[in-house]
């Protein structure tokens, strides 16, 4: 069948409706060197041809087979175990798309709802969707929810600087043009009591990420005060987490969040040059009800056997329209089957094990480097003293701009850190609020540099790092 | 059908109740029986102000979600805390336990501007035979 709807009697009706000839006249305002350009396309191949072709240009991309990284904030690289590949692999299961009928879907959606399950228990929430899109969509999408828990009283959102600096762009995408105000970040300095002191009877949530941007974990008692503070006040805590953290540390739902979101790559997906990624989203049971997206229900069929159904859907677009919980109500399946067949396969003591790995790796990555000439650690100790932990993540402040180090890394074959004070593009900056000038993630951290270690990093690997490092500094 | 006669109605299918300074209000019984069984109602606060026609509560049935439109305008006094906990009872007795919210009204005069029960009656017997 054509899925192309115009009949060429209707284009033919439409034309003098709209004040024109032709269709050719719709494309006026496109200069005519460029309008219909002559493709200088190469003569066909055989597929044989092709193939070798299309191989020889994938090799010249930077590859994980091939290089040593230590490039985290925000997408990771972590091991994943092949059968992730074979379940997700199946005919019956390969498909991104979240099925409406129970009748013939029962093994995705009993997929599903283990996905949830497991995001549940790794969180410490009551009630997980499907995902959403990536860790920043379910960012933005808890704030939105707060605001409607609130029934749409409170307007203000406080997010925490040291939220990944592109989640915050998202959030204030998601919040333009909506009398929603985003607070917090506009200064990169504020810590948790400075977040705490802005919240007020207006607030909908206050947002942190733990770990945070820097790897750094918050202190258990401050996160306590926090979530009592934030509900003292009316609010909800939103907590976006790094998934492989929670092998290891707290629970978000144990210190009070309310909310918490995350980005699932780390879970079972690889890095795919940055997608398709996966993200969480839990919360109490109290606001399943306000809760955006899929979600998938254990229920019985009319012979009680258990079965599996999309449940709650009334929340979703399709059937209340411009009042849904949200406007996104698909989800990442397939990433969230790859991150539920991770999660079972792992079990609690194989994520445990990932998370010690890159807990101890990082912390011995991070001690070499503090003592080359030149590196120093610029958020652990000094003359400050009482730093806070960090898992898999440390902030290294470098003797010559991070931009060059990491040319010269790749030249050795390793791709280095995230360059915390690199200048953005034109596009992410058109949507943030503050020092536009400088135009920097962290212009306090100008010449510093984010280093992510994980079990993928063998000790070989840091010691050539260290090494390498060496080499470049001045 | 029930149609009470203590009480008027609005077109979007909500009844209210005036005894005294204090009206009541909720969804009609033909309005409960074309949701189907009724899972759960998001009423107001008390103490929140609606405007006659803003929507004040939602109802989700097994089959969809409605919103509810305030009959009159008013204040909040109480809302029924039951229906949290055992939403069906608007299902079993959509003028009785079922009741949705207890209100001050702002503005009597606006009750001239709903159905009485018998015009009630006519407006169903249309959009049943209009389908």
């Amino acid at each position: 069948m054509s899925y192309i709807p115009h009949t060429d009697s209707d284009r033919a009706a439409m034309l003098p409706e709209i004040g024109v000839e032709t269709v050719g006249d719709l494309f006026l305002d496109v200069p005519e060197s460029v309008r219909y350009p002559e493709l200088k396309l190469p003569d066909p191949l055989s597929e044989m041809e092709i193939l070798r072709e299309l191989r020889a240009l994938s090799e010249e991309n930077a590859d994980l087979d091939h290089h040593a990284c230590f490039l985290g904030a925000g997408a990771y690289n972590h091991f994943v175990p092949s059968v992730v590949g074979h379940i997700i692999g199946r005919s019956e299961f390969y498909t991104a798309y979240t099925p409406y009928q129970p009748e013939i879907s029962q093994g995705t959606l009993q997929a599903i709802f283990e996905y949830q399950s497991m995001v549940c228990a790794l969180t410490g929430m009551e009630v997980a969707n499907a995902s959403h899109y990536d860790g920043a969509t379910s960012l933005a999408e808890a704030a939105l929810m707060s605001v409607s828990v609130s029934r749409g009283k409170r307007r203000k959102i406080i997010v925490s600087p040291t939220v990944h600096p592109e989640y915050r762009t998202t959030l204030r995408t998601y919040t333009r043009g909506s009398d929603l105000a985003v607070v917090g970040d506009d200064d990169l300095t504020y810590e948790l009591d400075d977040l705490k002191a802005l919240l007020d009877d207006d607030t909908a949530c206050l947002i942190i990420q733990n770990p945070d941007f820097f790897g750094q974990l918050e202190k258990a008692n401050e996160l306590d005060q926090l979530a009592e503070a934030v509900h003292t006040a009316g609010a909800l805590l939103v907590v976006n987490t790094d998934p492989i953290s929670l092998g290891l540390f707290t629970p978000p739902g144990e210190y009070g969040a309310d909310i918490v979101v995350g980005e699932g790559q780390a879970l079972g997906n690889p890095l795919n040059f940055g997608g398709p990624y996966l993200g969480l989203f839990a919360c109490r049971e109290d606001y399943m009800r306000k809760m955006p997206g899929r979600l998938i229900g254990e229920t019985v069929d009319t012979e009680w056997r258990r079965g599996f159904v999309l449940t709650l859907s009334t929340r979703e677009q399709h059937i209340r329209r411009e009042r849904a919980t949200s406007n996104i109500c698909t989800n990442q399946a397939l990433c969230a089957l790859a991150a539920g067949a991770y999660l079972a396969a792992m079990g609690k003591s194989g994520l445990r094990k990932v998370a010690e790995l890159c807990y101890h790796k990082a912390h011995y990555a991070a001690e070499r480097i503090r003592q080359i000439p030149g590196f120093s650690l610029p958020l652990r100790g000094g003359d400050k003293g009482g730093s806070k932990p960090f898992f898999k993540e440390f902030v290294v402040r470098c003797p010559r701009p991070p931009g060059e180090i990491n040319e010269a890394l790749l030249e050795r074959g390793i791709i280095g850190g995230y360059d915390l004070g690199q200048v953005l593009s034109p596009l992410s900056l058109g949507q943030r609020t503050r020092d536009l000038s400088k135009g920097r993630d962290f212009p306090q951290l100008e010449d510093c540099m984010l280093f992510c270690v994980t079990e993928m990093n063998t000790r070989a690997e840091i010691d050539r790092l260290v090494a390498a490092l060496e080499e470049v500094a001045p | 059908m029930k149609i009470e006669k203590d009480c008027r109605y609005a077109e979007t299918h909500e009844w209210v109740r005036v005894e005294g300074d204090l009206a009541t209000a909720g969804i009609t019984d033909y309005a409960q029986s074309q949701l189907s069984d009724v899972v759960y109602v998001e009423l107001p606060e008390v103490g929140d102000a609606f405007d006659k026609g803003e929507v004040f509560a939602i109802v989700e049935s097994v089959k969809t979600a409605a919103d509810c439109y305030m009959p009159i305008g008013g204040e909040i006094t109480e809302i029924n805390e039951e229906l949290s906990g055992s939403p069906e009872i608007v299902n079993e007795a959509a003028f009785g336990k079922g009741w949705f919210i207890q209100f001050t009204p702002s503005d009597l005069s606006e009750l001239d501007d709903l159905m009485t029960p018998e015009e009630y009656q006519d407006h169903v017997a249309k959009e049943e035979g209009g389908g």
